[in-house]
Order: C-alpha cells, then structure tokens, then sequence
C-alpha cells in the first residue's frame, strides 16, 4: 500500500509527511518549497506503508513543472493505494478545486483539513461532518505543524472511500459555490494586527521603507549572532581548550616534519597560528567551527524566521520590478537569498523556475556574483581590518556585477521574462520547534557539505608549500597576477584552493599583508572566477555540460575584466 | 454596461468583476486555479509602478500577477 500526498502549493504537505514518517524534510512558507516527490515510510498496525510527498499542484491539468508530476503520480496509482488530500483550510474554495479533481480520479482517499487553528480564529465556520458526506470521503480537522490531529489522520487511513461524486467539468465551480454554501460559514471580522502588518509590508512606499528594514534586521541579527556565538562559545572552546592540545601535540612531534605539518602546519615565530599555520587540527578546525559555522548559524537563523513568517513572497513582489528586467519574475529572489547562505541549496531552489531560461540567468547571477556566507565571514575578517570603505567596495561592485550581468543576460539571450503568479500567503508566527528542526537539518547538511571541503583544502595548501610547488605556481602566474590585478604571485595558490573552497582561499591570502587595492581586488576576483566544488558539480547536473561551460566562461570573463578595471581605478585614484 | 477594461486600469482600492481571460490554455487554467476565472469579485490590493505587479483580493486570498498578466485579465467595473 502506498499513501500519497496530494494538495495546492503550501497547503502543508511537506509538513504532514513529515509528521507521518519522521522523514526530515524542508518547508517554508511559500508556494513551491517541494518540487521534486520525496518517498518515506509509516508504520499503520503491523505493516508499514510509503507515503510519498507530491509536489504541489492546484489542478491536475498540469500547467506547471509539478503539477506534471502530480498528475503523472495519480496516473499510475495502483488499487490500494491512498491520496492524502492536504487541504488549506482556510482557503477551502480553491482547495476543492483540486480535491473534486482527485475525487473523480476513483481512488481511495480522505482529506486533510489543515490549518485548523487559523480557521478557528479568523472566524470561519466548516461543518466536518456535512463536507465528509457531501464528498463521500473522510475528512479530518488537523494542525500539522504542531502534530494536532496526526492520530486521528493516521486512525482514519483504513477508512479511505472512493468519492460517489459525479460531475461534468464545466460544472465543477458551480459545484464547488454549492458544497461551501452548504458547509462552511465565515463570520464578518475586525481588522486584526496581522492584517494592518499585511498592508503595511506589501505597499509600495512603506513595503520597500519595511523591507529595507527587513534586511537591516538580518544583517545585524547576522552580526550580533554570530560574534555572540564567536565571543561566548566557539572562541573560548577553540583557544581555551583546543589549542592548548594542539600546542601539546605539536611538541611531541618535534615541533616539525611532513606529519607536523599536515596535523599543525608550520609554526609562525614558533608558535602556532591558528589563522595562518595552516594545518589540518589548527587552521582547518579554526576556519570552519570558530569562524564560519557561527555566521553560518546565524544566517540560517535569520533567513528560516523569514522563510516561516510569510514575508518573501512579499518581497518577491516588491523585487518584481528589479527581477523582471534580469529575466526572472519577483520569486528569483528567494533562490538568491538562500544562495547567500551557500550557492548549493540557492542552485537548487532554481528547480522551482518554469523556463530554461530563467534557471539559467538565475544559476549564473548565483555563480558569478553571490558569495556564499563562508566566503562572507571571511572577507569581513580580511577586508574588515582596512576598514567600511573596503568592504562597502567589495561588496559593492559584487552587487554592480550581479545587475549588469543579469541585465545583459536579459538582453542577449532570446526570449522574455516570465511573468509574476503567485499566492502571498498570511503572515504566519513561526512554530520554534519546526524552526529549531529546520535550523538543524541545515547545520548538518552544511557540516556535512563544507567539512570535508575545507580539510582537503588545507591538505592541498599543506602539500603546495612542503612540495615548493607554490613557487613554481607563483612564478607562472604572476605575470598575469601583477600586471592585470596589482596582486603579488603567491596570491596563484588561493586561485587553486578556492576551487575547493573559498573561505580556505581568503585565509590564505592572511599571511599575504595586502594593502586595502589588493584586498578588495582579490576578494572580488575569488568571487567572480570560479565556481566552487560543490557549486561546480551542482550547476554541472542541473544544467548540464554546455551551459555548465557558459556560465563558468561568464564568471571567468567577469573577473578578468572586473579585477583588471578596479585595479585600473585604483591606480588612477592613487590609492594605496 | 461599460465595456470591459485590463485590471491594471483599476485604481488602488477598486473592486470589479472578472469578464474574461485572454490568453492561452495554461495561462487561463494558471489563473483559474489561483481563483481568478469569470464571475469573481476581485479588489486591487497594490498596485507597483515601473511596470510592477498588481496585487488584487480574490475570496480570502492575495494573488500578485505580473503586469503582463494582469493586463490579460479584464474586468468590468461596478456599474
């Protein structure tokens, strides 16, 4: 027996599977956060059953990426099988659009009333039991967020009925207008808060004032996040205690030799740096849990408070304006947010895009213009000592890339952009237990994701200055490096490793004492040059090898010409 | 009767009735699923200059379409 999911975009599917098998999976409130299916398992009495999580549809007649999967899913459902209608309770009208759809697909199935709560407080009325029998189905009332009404749902599985409902499709609103007049009843209420905050978020003059706002508030949650966590946690963890053995274990090994230096790297005015030694327990340890992982933290935090209020699909329709004109519609934005945290999951988040084109503007401003939030956190540490004017010029020109190339890709490529539609859901308060969840399903993934990175990076560093190769690179490359960009040779090694990672890329350029032109050179052109590993193969599977090659000439193009012209300005301006 | 108009001709504030969709089959049942087919009262929430999206009031929801969608979507006014 299979159990299959079935509702509207943000009807709560994802949440309700989770709930039914203990299967981690994201959500967030907006439409289209599952666009593949994902498959898990529950138990029901002695055997277990696969519930499969469908993406997100509004009709069966398939006008969407995941509304062909939908429909491809009902298709080949076997006679035992069951849909779980996840239902927006609040919004029953719509929902039943797709649910009368399902009902004369002659499947076993039920329906799950979701939302229960708000239909309570925002004063609607739904008679359970009239709209079980005017559908013929079961039907059960349900909070899934919270887990209120899962048993019931799980009790009332056995239960599934194939709907007696019969009509001809022209007929279905008509049929719809007379099931909602029967069973659901919306009393007349006050403006409540949430509607004032409604109004005040998405107009145009107070929504950009709001959204500005908005993006204060998280760089700051960043900053205040992340060092409280730096100063109080990870600092005092990794100095106080981490460091002392390290320092133990260097003076067993003698203080050098090849096994010394991978472990602990070399030792500066023979002590251990843990920012510049550069081997695998100091520099490798220190880069990724006392620097990165607390920003990395702090963002996820800030950025799943947005994701769970409802708030970005209101600033996708404030980006509208923007997005349009680089190809996209207002929802790009939320794969570029997510790809400030780590390109991967913003790449990613591109699967819920309509045309090939968009993926591909999307996926390339991603690429060549969004630094990652390790990549961030290091270039604050690097470029934050030559003050506000080096990171406001790093970060500046990275945004000045992101809208010309977008801009200009707009321009080149055949085709128009698509166009905006969406549902803006309500503002929802987010539920901590879901939140703290979702925090921790992305903490691990990006442990998991960056760790093994980051070690071989430091590994290749390691293996770069005990073979010389370093020199030899340094050699070839400065040519180029110094003429074009203004940056000393050794600066070829970070070219390597950023390959690898980025953030191992900028702390390698520590050691180098650039001045404030070389610094915002080089961070811009580590941004721009290449893609990453893990981006690298990501955008390879998600776009393939042709255009896996286009965007990677873009971002080698881009930070030719961009490194080339500030340091072209720089000179000109006499800076040092 | 007037004659319909795009609903990006409404003022903010303004409610009227959907008359009709132009456009292909997708974009007629994109809308229909979102609420908006004719016979619905539908009230202009935001409206974005620069070429921006309107935002209307369909039932109990807020929908915002692209300006080249909303112009697709006519709409004849209370009389």
């Amino acid at each position: 027996m299979r159990i299959l999911l079935f509702g509207n975009p943000n009807a709560g599917k994802s949440v309700v599977f989770n709930r039914l098998t203990g299967v981690a999976t994201l959500s967030a409130n907006y439409p289209g956060t599952t666009v593949e299916f994902i498959r898990g398992r529950m138990r029901i009495g002695d055997s277990f059953a696969e519930v499969i999580d469908v993406p997100g549809a509004y009709s069966l007649a398939p006008a969407s990426k995941a509304e062909e999967v939908a429909a491809a899913f009902l298709e080949q459902m076997g006679e035992d099988d069951i849909i779980v209608n996840v239902v927006d309770a609040t919004n029953l009208e719509r929902a039943l659009g797709l649910t009368l759809q399902l009902a004369r697909s002659r499947k076993k199935m039920l329906v799950a009333l979701n939302f229960w709560d708000e239909v309570k407080a925002t004063g609607i009325r739904i008679d359970v039991e009239k709209l079980s029998r005017m559908l013929g189905v079961p039907c059960v009332p349900l909070v899934a967020i919270t887990g209120d009404g899962i048993k019931r749902l799980v009790a009332q599985i056995p239960c599934a009925a194939v709907s007696p409902i019969e009509f001809a499709d022209e007929q279905r609103w008509a049929v719809i207008g007379r099931i909602i007049g029967e069973v659901q009843q919306v009393s007349h209420r006050h403006r409540t808060l949430g509607d004032r905050i409604r109004t005040a978020t998405s107009q145009p003059f107070s929504g950009v004032l709001v959204a500005l706002c908005v993006l204060c508030l998280t760089f700051v949650t960043v900053r205040v996040v992340g060092e409280g966590i730096i100063t109080h946690l990870s600092h005092p963890l990794f100095s106080g205690l981490w460091m002392p053995l390290m320092e133990k274990l260097s003076f067993l090994l003698g203080g050098r030799g090849l096994l010394h230096d991978i472990l602990i790297g070399r030792l500066i005015d023979g002590q251990i740096d843990a920012a510049q030694s550069f081997g695998l327990l100091t520099t490798g340890l220190y880069i990724e849990i006392e620097v990165i992982l607390p920003y990395v933290f702090a963002f996820y935090l800030a950025l799943s408070l947005l994701e769970d209020s409802g708030y970005l699909p209101r600033l996708a329709v404030l980006a509208d304006v923007v997005m349009h004109r680089l190809g996209m519609h207002g929802m790009g934005i939320i794969p570029m947010l997510l790809g400030l945290g780590c390109n991967v999951p913003g790449i990613l988040a591109t699967r819920m895009m309509e045309s090939k084109r968009e993926r591909f503007i999307a996926i390339a401003l991603l690429g060549v213009a969004m630094p990652c939030m390790s990549q961030t956190a290091m270039i604050v540490g690097l470029a934050g000592r030559h003050g506000v004017w080096a990171l406001a010029s790093i970060f500046g020109t990275l945004s000045a890339v992101w809208l010309a190339a977008g801009l200009l890709l707009n321009r080149l490529l055949p085709g128009e952009s698509p166009e905006l539609l969406t549902d803006i859901p309500p503002y929802r308060l987010p539920y901590l237990p879901a939140l703290a969840r979702k925090l921790g399903m992305r903490m691990v993934w990006f442990l998991r994701e960056a760790v093994p990175w980051v070690l071989l990076g430091v590994g290749v560093v390691n293996a770069m200055y005990a073979t010389g190769v370093i020199d030899i690179l340094s050699r070839i490359a400065s040519p180029v490096l110094t003429r074009l960009f203004g940056l000393p040779g050794e600066a070829a090694g970070g070219l390597v490793v950023g390959f690898l990672r980025k953030d191992v890329a900028v702390g390698m350029l520590a050691p180098l004492r650039l001045s404030l032109p070389q610094t915002v050179v080089a961070c811009v052109v580590l941004t721009l040059y290449f893609p990453c590993v893990g981006s690298f193969v990501i955008i390879w599977k998600e776009l393939g090898f042709r255009d896996m090659a286009k965007v990677v000439g873009l971002m080698m193009l881009s930070a030719a010409g961009v490194g080339g012209f500030l340091n072209a300005a720089f000179r000109m301006l006499g800076a040092k | 009767m007037s004659a319909p108009v795009p609903l990006t001709r409404l003022l903010l504030g303004e409610e009227a009735v959907v008359a009709e969709v132009l456009g292909g089959y997708g974009c007629v049942r994109r809308l229909e699923a979102l609420g908006i087919r004719p016979g619905v009262r539908i009230r202009v929430v935001n409206r974005f200059s620069f070429g921006g999206p309107v935002t209307v009031c369909v039932g109990r929801t807020e929908i915002a379409l692209g300006r080249g969608m909303a112009k697709r979507v006519l709409v004849q006014r209370e009389p």
